[in-house]
C-alpha cells in the first residue's frame, strides 16, 4: 500500500506539474479556415451581364458629354437620381454634429491644410467630381445630366478629365475614344478610383499617405489586400455600394459615426485565435496594429508651411527639389516635408468628427488650430485607438477677425486675383473671402494648423503586425500620447514602485543583518566552546 | 536536553502543494514584474502567457488546497493565538543568537509558531484573495468581451493595477524572508528536509502518546 502511495505522490509531484506545463505551453495549430474562405471568395472576378459595346446608343458620336449621361440614364433610369445624392456628386453630407446641429458639410465647403479649399478654385479643385460643369456657386445640383458617368465607369483607363476644365474632359480634338470607352463601362477599377483618391492634393500620395498609385502595382508587403501576388482586390471589393452609396468614410470631410468600412466586416470581431488579442479589439482598432507604417512606397506630405509662398527668382516663381525629386518649396505652395514609411500617430476615435468652418473663432492661445477634430476618448465605449495621419500646416487667417481665410488659388488667367498665377497673397485672399461671403479685415498672418487623417489602408502581412512591445514599454511606445487610461508594461505609480523597491531592499538588509549576527554569535560561541575545552 | 523522534509532520499533498505554490509563485513573479517592464527575460508576449497559464494553475491548486485543509482539519493550524506571540518574537530578536532553544514547540497538531500562524493566515485570507481576485478582474475587467451585455466592466484599469502590483511586492518580501527563516530551524537544514521528505526529528513531548496515536492511525488508513 505504501508503495503506491509514493508511486502516487511521485507522479503527482513531478509528471503532473511537467505534463501542465508542457500541454500549457502547446501552442495552438494555426487555423487559416477563415482565411482561406475570404481569399476564395475575394479574388473571384465580377462578370458583368452586360457589355456595352454592344449597345447601339453608345455607337453615336457625342458632341458633348452630357449626351453620354443622358444615353447611360436611357437605360439606368434611377441611377441619376441616386447620383444626385451621392456625395461624389454633392461634395456635402447632412450630419447632426453635437454643438452646431443640423450642418451640410463637405469638401464642398471645408478647408484643409493642403490646398486648403475648393471655394473660388473650383474650375481647377473639380477635375475630380462626378460631373460636368462647376466652375463656380452657379453649378446645378438637380440636373442629372451634369453628372459625369464615365470617370467611375471607364474600365479602359483612357478618360481623362481636362485640367481646369471643371469637371469636363478635354473637348472635341484630342477628346476620349468615346466609343471604346463607352463599349467598356463596368464596375470600378482601382485605378478609376485611384486617379482621384491618389492623387488628391496635388500629387500621388500627397494627401493620404496610404492611398496611392503603387497600390495598383504593389506586392502584399504593401497592402496584404491588394497585392498583385495575393487576394489583388479591388477598391469597390470592400467599398461596395448600395444605389451609390460607398461604404467608407474619411474624416476630412465626414462626421458621422455611419456607412463606415470596417474589417469587422470579412474578419469577424474574434479573428484572432489567441483571445487576449480578440479582447484588445474592444478598444483598439485592428488598424493600430496591423498598419505599422504607411507610405511604405512613396512618400507623403507632412508638412506644409504656405507662409514662404509667393517667393520670387529673377521675378518669376520658382521650384526646389530633394534628392529624391520631392519638390520642397514651391512658389505658388510654400515649403513641403515629405516623409516615407512614417509610423502613425494615434488617437482615440467614435466615428463622429467636427470641423473648422469658415465661419468659426480661432483661439490664438492655442498652439495650434485643429482643421477636424477627431472625437473620441478611453472613456467613451464607442472609442477605439486608431491610427492617424497627422499633417500639420501653416496657413493664411485673418489675424483681426480671427478666422481662417480661403484663398482663390486659381483661375484661368492671370491678372485676377489667383495666387498660383499672380505670386500675391493680399489680392488672393480679398477675391477667395469675397467667394465664400466672409468678411476680411485686410490684417493676415499664418497660423500653425493640424489635421488628422485615419490611415485604413496598407494593412501589413500579419507577421508585421506590431509586437507587443511595440505599446506594452514604459519610454515613448507607440501609445505615448494616449494617457487617459493605465496600460500595463507602460504605466505604474511610482510612489508604489519605490515604496515596493524599499519593502524589497528593507527585508533584504534585515535578512542579512540577522544573518551575520547569527553567524558571529555562533563563530563565538564555538570559540569559547573550544575554549573551555 | 530533550529526546528526539522522527515524525511524519508534512503529509503528500501538503508538499505537492507548497512545492508546486511555490513554483507557481516564482513564475508569476518573473514574469508579472516583466509584464510591469520591470525588465526584459521572456520577452512581453510569453511572459502574458505563462503569467495567465500560471495564474490558473494557481487557482486549480488553491481549490485543491482548500478542500485538503477542510477536509483534514488541518486549517486549525491556522487559528491565531496570542500565547507565547511575544516570546517568539523575542526569540526571532534576541535569543536565536543566544542559541536558546525555541520557545514553540513543533507538534503534528500544532506545526506552527505563533508568528507563523499570524503571517500564514494572513497570506491565506487576505494577500492571496487579494492577488487572485484583482488579478481575475484584469483577466474579465470586461466580460463577456465584445459584447453589448457586460457582467463585469470596470472603466479604469489603474486602481486594480496598482493593487495587484503591491500584493506582488509584499509576496515577494513574504517569500525573502520565508526563504531566510528557513534556516532557523534546529540546524539550518532541518525545515527545508522536512519539507522535501515530510519526515522531522520533533522533541518528545508531554503529549507524545497522542502524537503516536495519530500517526499510527494515519498510516493504518494508509
Amino acid at each position: 500500500m505504501k508503495k503506491f502511495t509514493k508511486a502516487i505522490i511521485f507522479f503527482l509531484a513531478v509528471v503532473a506539474p511537467l505534463l501542465i506545463v508542457t500541454v500549457a505551453l502547446r501552442k495552438p495549430a494555426p487555423d487559416h479556415a477563415q482565411l482561406e474562405k475570404l481569399r476564395a471568395q475575394y479574388p473571384a472576378r465580377h462578370q458583368s451581364g452586360v457589355d456595352h459595346s454592344k449597345m447601339e446608343i453608345l455607337q453615336q458620336d457625342f458632341k458633348n458629354p452630357h449626351q453620354i449621361t443622358e444615353a447611360c440614364l436611357s437605360c439606368h433610369t434611377e441611377r441619376g437620381m441616386e447620383l444626385l445624392h451621392s456625395s461624389h456628386f454633392t461634395w456635402e453630407r447632412e450630419a447632426f454634429i453635437p454643438g452646431r446641429g443640423v450642418t451640410y458639410l463637405g469638401k464642398k465647403n471645408l478647408l484643409n491644410n493642403y490646398c486648403t479649399g475648393v471655394q473660388s478654385n473650383e474650375g481647377s479643385c473639380m477635375k475630380c467630381h462626378a460631373g460636368y460643369g462647376w466652375n463656380d456657386k452657379a453649378f446645378d445640383f438637380t440636373n442629372q445630366l451634369n453628372i459625369d458617368c464615365v470617370v467611375c465607369h471607364d474600365n479602359t483607363g483612357t478618360y481623362a478629365k481636362a485640367t481646369g476644365g471643371g469637371g469636363y474632359p478635354v473637348m472635341g480634338e484630342g477628346g476620349p475614344d468615346y466609343k471604346k470607352i463607352l463599349g467598356s463601362m463596368g464596375l470600378p477599377k482601382s485605378e478609376n478610383c485611384g486617379n482621384c483618391h491618389f492623387l488628391g492634393g496635388g500629387g500621388n500620395n500627397v494627401k493620404h499617405g496610404d492611398l496611392e498609385m503603387a497600390l495598383l502595382k504593389a506586392g502584399r508587403n504593401v497592402d496584404v489586400h491588394m497585392g498583385v501576388d495575393g487576394a489583388h482586390m479591388n477598391c469597390v471589393d470592400c467599398h461596395s455600394a448600395e444605389n451609390h452609396q460607398m461604404k467608407g468614410r474619411y474624416y476630412g470631410v465626414s462626421s458621422t459615426n455611419d456607412q463606415r468600412m470596417s474589417c469587422e466586416e470579412c474578419h469577424t470581431a474574434f479573428p484572432h485565435q489567441k483571445s487576449i488579442l480578440n479582447e484588445h479589439s474592444i478598444k483598439v482598432a485592428c488598424q493600430t496594429c496591423h498598419i505599422p507604417v504607411y507610405a511604405k512606397v512613396n512618400p507623403t506630405k507632412m508638412y506644409w508651411d504656405w507662409s514662404t509662398a509667393t517667393r520670387k527668382k529673377d521675378g518669376k516663381g520658382f521650384e526646389e527639389k530633394d534628392a529624391e525629386g520631392n519638390v520642397t518649396y514651391a512658389s505658388i505652395k510654400g515649403d513641403f516635408i515629405w516623409q516615407k514609411n512614417v509610423e502613425p500617430e494615434y488617437t482615440w476615435f467614435n466615428g463622429t468628427a467636427d470641423h473648422l468652418l469658415l465661419t468659426d473663432k480661432i483661439d490664438t492661445s492655442q498652439a495650434f488650430v485643429k482643421i477636424n477634430t477627431l472625437n473620441g476618448a478611453y472613456r467613451d465605449r464607442n472609442s477605439k485607438i486608431i491610427p492617424m495621419k497627422v499633417h500639420r500646416g501653416k496657413q493664411p487667417y485673418d489675424s483681426k477677425n480671427l478666422t481662417i481665410i480661403q484663398t482663390k488659388l486659381w483661375d484661368k488667367e492671370k491678372g485676377k486675383g489667383a495666387l498660383w498665377l499672380d505670386l500675391e497673397w493680399e489680392r488672393a485672399i480679398v477675391e477667395g473671402m469675397k467667394y465664400v461671403d466672409m468678411p476680411y479685415s485686410g490684417e493676415h498672418g499664418f497660423i500653425a494648423t493640424e489635421m488628422y487623417m485615419p490611415v485604413n489602408h496598407m494593412v501589413s502581412v500579419s507577421s508585421e503586425a506590431l509586437s507587443c512591445k511595440e505599446c506594452h514599454t514604459r519610454e515613448e511606445g507607440r501609445l505615448a500620447t494616449l494617457t487617459d487610461f493605465y496600460m500595463p508594461g507602460r504605466d505604474r505609480n511610482e510612489w508604489l514602485d519605490f515604496g515596493g523597491k524599499l519593502v524589497l531592499l528593507g527585508s533584504l538588509f534585515g535578512i542579512i543583518v540577522h544573518a551575520a549576527i547569527r553567524f558571529t554569535a555562533s563563530r563565538r560561541r564555538k570559540l569559547a566552546h573550544q575554549h573551555k575545552a | 536536553m530533550k529526546k528526539h523522534k522522527k515524525v511524519y509532520v508534512y503529509q503528500g499533498f501538503e508538499r505537492f502543494w507548497h512545492w508546486n505554490q511555490a513554483l507557481l509563485i516564482f513564475l508569476l513573479a518573473l514574469t508579472g514584474f516583466e509584464i510591469h517592464s520591470s525588465y526584459t527575460i521572456l520577452g512581453f508576449e510569453t511572459a502574458v502567457d505563462i503569467h495567465n497559464k500560471a495564474a490558473w494553475g494557481f487557482i486549480i491548486l488553491i481549490i485543491f488546497a482548500i478542500f485538503w485543509h477542510f477536509t483534514t482539519g488541518e486549517w486549525k493550524q491556522y487559528i491565531p493565538t496570542t500565547k507565547n506571540l511575544k516570546a517568539q518574537a523575542e526569540f526571532y530578536l534576541l535569543g536565536i543568537f543566544k542559541n536558546a532553544p525555541h520557545p514553540t514547540e513543533k507538534t503534528l497538531i500544532s506545526k506552527l509558531n505563533p508568528l507563523q500562524r499570524l503571517v500564514y493566515l494572513g497570506l491565506k485570507i487576505l494577500m492571496i484573495p487579494v492577488m487572485v481576485i484583482s488579478g481575475l478582474l484584469f483577466m474579465f475587467y470586461r466580460y463577456p468581451h465584445g459584447n453589448e451585455i457586460e457582467i463585469i466592466n470596470i472603466d479604469n484599469l489603474e486602481i486594480i493595477a496598482l493593487i495587484h502590483t503591491a500584493g506582488a511586492f509584499a509576496v515577494i518580501a513574504f517569500v525573502l524572508v520565508h526563504l531566510y527563516l528557513i534556516t532557523t530551524g534546529h540546524t539550518i537544514t532541518s525545515n527545508l528536509k522536512a519539507m522535501i521528505s515530510g519526515w522531522e526529528d520533533l522533541e518528545e513531548t508531554e503529549d507524545e502518546n497522542e502524537v503516536a496515536d495519530k500517526k499510527e492511525n494515519d498510516h493504518e488508513t494508509k
